[in-house]
């Protein structure tokens, strides 16, 4: 995409949701836009139900940490097949309170996706039919993907590896 | 339990409908794979499903997080292992675009030829394994010693046959031999025969078509909504294919034809791989054809791309960089990417952040199997337990994928 596009993207975006775009960034000639949470589900239904822009494909919604390891993200990429633009909408809260509305009721198909990020990274999608783990066993207690929970260190040695060759 | 009074006559039976509940996996042999789904049936119709995912989960995305970038294409072969090469061939070309990597011609037509190849291997499988679903077995028998025949050809380029491992970042660990040519030829000639004794078993097939058509369908606005890509979306009638929209890998350079259905059906499913094949087959000999003689194998990446081990023990430069790459001590720009390559069942992206150190910050699949099988539940009820097995094999829904 190109910066041009992006302009007239932010700018019809403004004018439909103000003050909804918190940034608009253009890495790897990947159209990024970051949305305050609180219009987040206003942008999404907008992108897709607007006619010019039109993006009715949901490639793809999952989650992620920011760096300062203080917020978490969604990130939803989406995808007008007609014009083939292909846009990357993000948006971030506090890892205390994540909560965020869903993206189900525009697509259908954002319900799995939805339900891996919350087994993933705990994010809460307000709306959502069947908001449980999909992936992870239901009775665990944590947030896998989060960074506070590591990888087991490969240097430890208070373990007994008499049984499995470690 | 109040002790019932045997049925006299069918006058008897009570009007209110009481479903029962089956339990349909996770091991069963008609569902190749792990897959859980309690269905609520009506006599043999389904009324509901509920599945389960998740048996083979592996956390994939987390393990990436502590890898450096060349060893997580060992983790990218066991996404959709039947088709190892083109989810390795997708990571290295996301890491090339973030580094900003050139690739000589030569590597992307050889990197082409080694995807479509494990595109027909993905295809024959789904296809015959349809067959054996409605219970024509000889032709699952009889055309998978072609895809035997195609992992001989991974394994003369690599050395392994199912989890490939297959190239670097910036190319192929080596020159391809003169046998991998041969066997390339060998296959482009012998399998077109075969592929057609199959296709005349099962495509005009009676028995095959009154099963397979109409049997779980999906209207092209529902898959769109379901985010559908792959052959699955093309079966139902929208021309959504990666190669075109979003060439890769120099696919623009290509003429091929991408074949849709209509009705989303097993029946266009099934047709659609058919074709897809031969396409593939098509894109393989103009990729020979055309294959530039000069370029070599790998693109210039000396922070990427181990050095030739002769020079390693000679020169300190190139050790170097091998003591690098091996220890995983190579920093790559900061950044965000997309970047998605067509599958063999769809859409496969990798969304990266990198932040710069040594191993992604985050990485994220986009896995279709993921996707599209939930919407399995819609497209199988009131119909028939037989019909939902044909239909699950025909959306190809890999269990690897499926739960990363």
């Amino acid at each position: 995409m190109s910066q041009d596009l992006l302009n007239k993207l932010t700018e019809s975006i403004n004018l439909n949701v103000g003050g909804a775009i918190e940034k608009a960034e253009l890495p790897y000639d990947f159209a990024t836009i970051t949305i305050h949470k609180e219009h987040i589900h206003e942008v999404l239904e907008f992108l897709k139900n607007d006619k010019n822009w039109n993006f009715h494909f949901l490639t793809d919604l999952t989650g992620f940490q920011t760096a300062d390891e203080k917020q978490l993200g969604v990130v939803y990429h989406l995808h007008n097949m007609i014009t083939n633009i292909r846009v990357r909408i993000k948006t971030h809260f506090d890892i205390n309170k994540p909560e965020i509305p869903t993206a189900t009721d525009i697509w259908p198909g954002a319900n799995w996706m939805e339900r891996e990020t919350f087994d993933f990274y705990g994010v809460k999608f307000k709306g959502h039919p069947n908001l449980k783990r999909i992936l992870n066993v239901d009775e665990m207690d944590i947030f896998p993907l989060r960074k506070e929970y590591p990888l087991e260190d490969q240097q430890r040695e208070d373990k007994d590896d008499k049984m499995f060759g470690r | 339990m109040a002790k019932k009074e045997p049925i006299k006559n069918t006058d008897d039976f009570v009007e209110e409908k009481e479903y029962s509940i089956l339990n349909l996996g996770p091991t069963h042999p008609a569902t190749h794979g792990i897959f859980q789904n309690v269905l609520k049936m009506d006599g043999e119709i389904i009324h509901e499903a509920t599945p389960t995912v998740g048996y083979i989960h592996r956390a994939f995305e987390k393990l990436a997080e502590r890898r450096p970038y060349n060893q997580i294409t060992t983790l990218t072969d066991r996404l959709n292992y039947c088709s190892s090469p083109i989810n390795n061939m997708g990571w290295h070309m996301t890491v090339e675009k973030l580094i900003g990597a050139k690739l000589p011609k030569r590597v992307e037509y050889m990197r082409v030829i080694v995807m479509e190849l494990s595109r027909i291997a993905d295809h024959l499988i789904c296809n015959s394994v349809i067959g054996v679903d409605t219970g024509a077995m000889t032709g699952f028998l009889y055309i998978f010693q072609w895809r035997e025949k195609i992992y001989d050809i991974y394994e003369s380029i690599c050395g392994a046959r199912l989890t490939t491992n297959m190239g670097r970042i910036g190319g192929f660990e080596r020159e391809w031999p003169q046998k991998t040519w041969d066997l390339i030829d060998a296959f482009l000639k012998n399998y077109p025969k075969a592929l057609q004794e199959f296709a005349n078993l099962l495509e005009r097939n009676k028995i095959f078509m009154d099963r397979t058509i109409n049997c779980g369908p999906i209207s092209a606005e529902m898959a769109l909504n379901y985010s559908f890509t792959g052959p699955n979306l093309r079966a139902a009638g929208v021309d959504y294919d990666v190669r075109v929209a979003t060439p890769y890998s120099s696919y623009e350079d290509f003429n091929f034809t991408v074949p849709i259905g209509t009705s989303g059906d097993t029946y266009d499913r099934f047709m659609v791989r058919q074709e897809e094949m031969y396409q593939s087959m098509d894109i393989i000999k103009q990729a020979i054809k055309n294959m530039p003689k000069e370029g070599g194998f790998h693109a210039d990446v000396p922070d990427f791309y181990l050095p030739p081990k002769e020079e390693v023990y000679n020169n300190m430069e190139a050790l170097i960089y091998h003591f690098k790459i091996v220890m995983g001590e190579t920093d790559v720009p900061k950044g965000e990417i997309y970047h998605c390559v067509e599958g063999g069942n769809g859409e496969l992206g990798f969304y990266l952040q990198s932040d710069g150190g040594r191993t992604p910050f985050r990485l994220h699949f986009r896995r279709p199997c993921f996707i599209y099988y939930q919407a399995y539940p819609e497209m199988i009820k009131g119909s028939m337990l037989s019909d939902a097995i044909i239909t699950m094999s025909s959306m190809n829904v890999i269990a690897g994928e499926l739960d990363a």
